[in-house]
């Protein structure tokens, strides 16, 4: 087997040319499956991290009638906390928000929004709610950028705000923009604004009441309460994990492009090299060789196109993913209305799990293609491959 | 002596005034409020760039039933909508499919127009839902008008207070500002070109203006207009919007 290797090695570096052609397609294969793959780990470990910490921080109790995807449902999802609740609410450990729609006229145009209403002092998320605190003439509100792009609002910015209270009563008042957030995360952007809460109860007739419990970890075993149903952060963060599945199974055709393009090049050279090679296929049966090793040593020589390419692609890929992973991935389009959490730069994350698998598919890959050519050496007849004879 | 009478009789000249008021609003309600109608109407939607007028035709039972079908324009035309109770039902002939409205779909507007759908829906008396209170006299162009402040006595109403202006003698709105409850105007109606259909002073013209929207505001005008008719019950049902 070591002579195998040998000859497989001076056979392929003799090749030249051809041989080095096949290994730099083959280790395109490798860094882009490595880099694409990376990207894919960094966006979910970015959207996760960004949805906690904007978002439903190590996990959520909804109130029953809530369905964050049916606004008809916002009108009847509220209710005072429960008594559990209480302790850990004082203590900041867990953050209420009340949740009800609205209307701002922005230059006198209407716009259909979601109002939050939120502790000024959490601390639970990043978001800016200490200035929501701030004494002006009216009511302090935060938005996000992406909401300020829409509504055309900056911060120092008044605009009017219209309600109906729990009676269905409207209400209307100035709103002053104190602060504009960026995040990554349209669900807490979009056509949201943020008010202090107990403005929010005030203005809706609901004073101590809720819509969602957000509570900061995700490590304390929770049960559900009557009349709330407990969001994990793992259910709160299953969309991002099927749209990655789904992005995932895309790029997956991407890959298989990739490797047709890399084993089409080496499977032609394989059945060029039993081709042209006939009388030395002869030869080592002559030596003693049986077929099957013949065989083996061209899937070897095949195979080892692959560990060349692997060495290439460490060569120029390592610096290249290195410097992916420091500097990111800047999407060329504004992924601020993609309607899901992702960053407009992407930090790849490379595991060695990944670099591994990804080595073992392309290798395992290329030894069958390298063999399936080879084959046709078990069928020569050795008298003619060792006068050349074509078969 | 003379003024100590006069504060002695205050509290019941405000009971009289009431009283009054009240009774304004009843007969606002009786010229207004009828047990079914049947109107053709124009809505011209006055917005900040163009303005576009769409017809429609309506049939209304008291204030829980209503159907409207859509003349035109030809964008429009085919369109229906019908009301029943709290539930709204909107027909297009594009899609052919009928859609209900609810939630925060009612308070979206209709048409663009600076009513909603909401603001349709809700009929309910004036002298049911608010009490009054005259607090002056006034002119609208030629006609005599009496000021009355409205507040609301039921906790379900869109408008907190209202401020109405009413003709002394024919007992129509001329005028009327829509608050809410912390005061600021929300809309504002002027209506124009009365007349007397069957017995009772109606507006053949409404102007409706969301004050905290741009724009010019909507205006709505009613070309054909007949009440207490017989209308035909298929006409409240479902059935009715693809027909």
């Amino acid at each position: 087997m070591k002579l195998a290797f040998k000859l497989a090695y001076r056979n392929l570096i003799g090749a030249g040319l051809r041989t080095w052609l096949n290994v730099i397609v083959l280790s395109f294969s490798f860094v882009v499956i490595i880099w694409l793959k990376g990207v894919m780990t960094g966006w979910d470990h970015q959207a996760k991290t960004d949805m906690t910490n904007w978002e439903i921080g190590g996990g959520q109790y909804w109130h029953e009638a809530y369905d964050p995807y049916d606004p008809f449902t916002l009108t009847e999802s509220h209710a005072p906390l429960p008594a559990e609740f209480l302790p850990e609410v004082a203590a900041g450990e867990m953050e209420p928000v009340l949740i009800t729609q609205g209307s701002i006229f922005p230059e006198g145009r209407m716009m259909q929004v979601i109002v939050r209403g939120i502790n000024p002092e959490q601390t639970i998320f990043q978001l800016p709610t200490s200035v929501l605190d701030s004494a002006t003439d009216a009511i302090p509100a935060i938005i996000g950028s992406m909401m300020a792009k829409t509504s055309r609002l900056k911060t120092g910015d008044y605009v009017t705000l219209r309600w109906r209270d729990a009676n269905g009563t409207f209400d209307a008042t100035d709103i002053l923009i104190c602060g504009i957030f960026n995040a990554s995360v349209p669900a807490i952007d979009a056509g949201q604004v943020y008010i202090a809460l107990d403005k929010l109860q005030e203005m809706m007739l609901l004073p101590g009441e809720a819509t969602i419990v957000t509570f900061r970890s995700s490590n304390v075993p929770r049960q559900e309460t009557a009349g709330w149903v407990l969001k994990t952060r793992e259910e709160l963060t299953r969309q991002v994990d099927e749209m990655i599945k789904t992005k995932s199974a895309g790029q997956s055709i991407l890959y298989g492009i990739l490797l047709l393009l890399a084993m089409l090049a080496i499977f032609d050279t394989q059945v060029l090299s039993i081709f042209r090679r006939q009388k030395e296929i002869g030869t080592y049966i002559a030596l003693g060789y049986t077929r099957q090793q013949v065989v083996g040593l061209f899937t070897v020589e095949g195979s080892m196109h692959a560990v060349l390419a692997a060495f290439v692609a460490a060569a120029y890929g390592l610096p290249f993913l290195a410097w992916q992973a420091k500097a990111g991935w800047t999407m060329p389009v504004d992924t601020s209305e993609f309607g899901m959490a992702i960053a407009q730069t992407l930090y790849p994350v490379y595991s060695l799990g990944l670099v591994i698998s990804t080595v073992a598919i392309v290798t395992v890959t290329t030894t069958i293609v390298s063999y399936l050519p080879s084959r046709k050496i078990a069928r020569m007849n050795p008298t003619d491959a060792l006068r050349g004879k074509l078969q | 002596m003379k003024s100590i009478f006069l504060i002695a009789l205050f509290p019941l000249l405000n009971v009289a005034q009431a009283q009054d008021a009240n009774t304004i609003l009843e007969k606002i309600d009786a010229n207004m409020s009828s047990k079914n109608r049947v109107f053709e109407s124009s809505m011209t939607i006055r917005g900040k760039r163009s303005s576009r007028t769409i017809t429609s035709k309506s049939y209304s039972e008291g204030t829980r039933q209503s159907f409207t079908e859509y003349l035109s324009p030809a964008s429009e035309k085919g369109t229906k909508m019908l009301k029943l109770d709290k539930q709204l039902w909107i027909y297009s002939p594009s899609t052919d499919r009928t859609i209900q409205i609810s939630g925060h779909m009612l308070r979206q507007s209709v048409m663009g127009s600076d009513l909603s759908y909401e603001d349709m829906m809700d009929d309910r008396k004036l002298s049911e839902v608010y009490d009054a209170r005259v607090t002056g006299e006034a002119m609208i162009g030629d006609r005599r008008v009496y000021v009355l402040d409205l507040t609301a006595r039921v906790p379900d109403i869109a408008y907190f207070s209202q401020k109405i202006w009413v003709d002394a003698e024919r007992f129509v709105p001329l005028k009327q500002e829509l608050y809410a409850k912390s005061g600021k105007l929300l809309k504002m109606m002027e209506m124009e070109n009365v007349i007397q259909v069957q017995g009772r002073w109606f507006p053949g013209k409404i102007k409706y203006k969301d004050m905290l929207r741009q724009g010019e505001g909507t205006e709505f005008n009613i070309t054909r207009i007949s009440f207490d008719q017989q209308i035909p019950e298929y006409i409240f049902s479902k059935a009715a919007l693809k027909q």
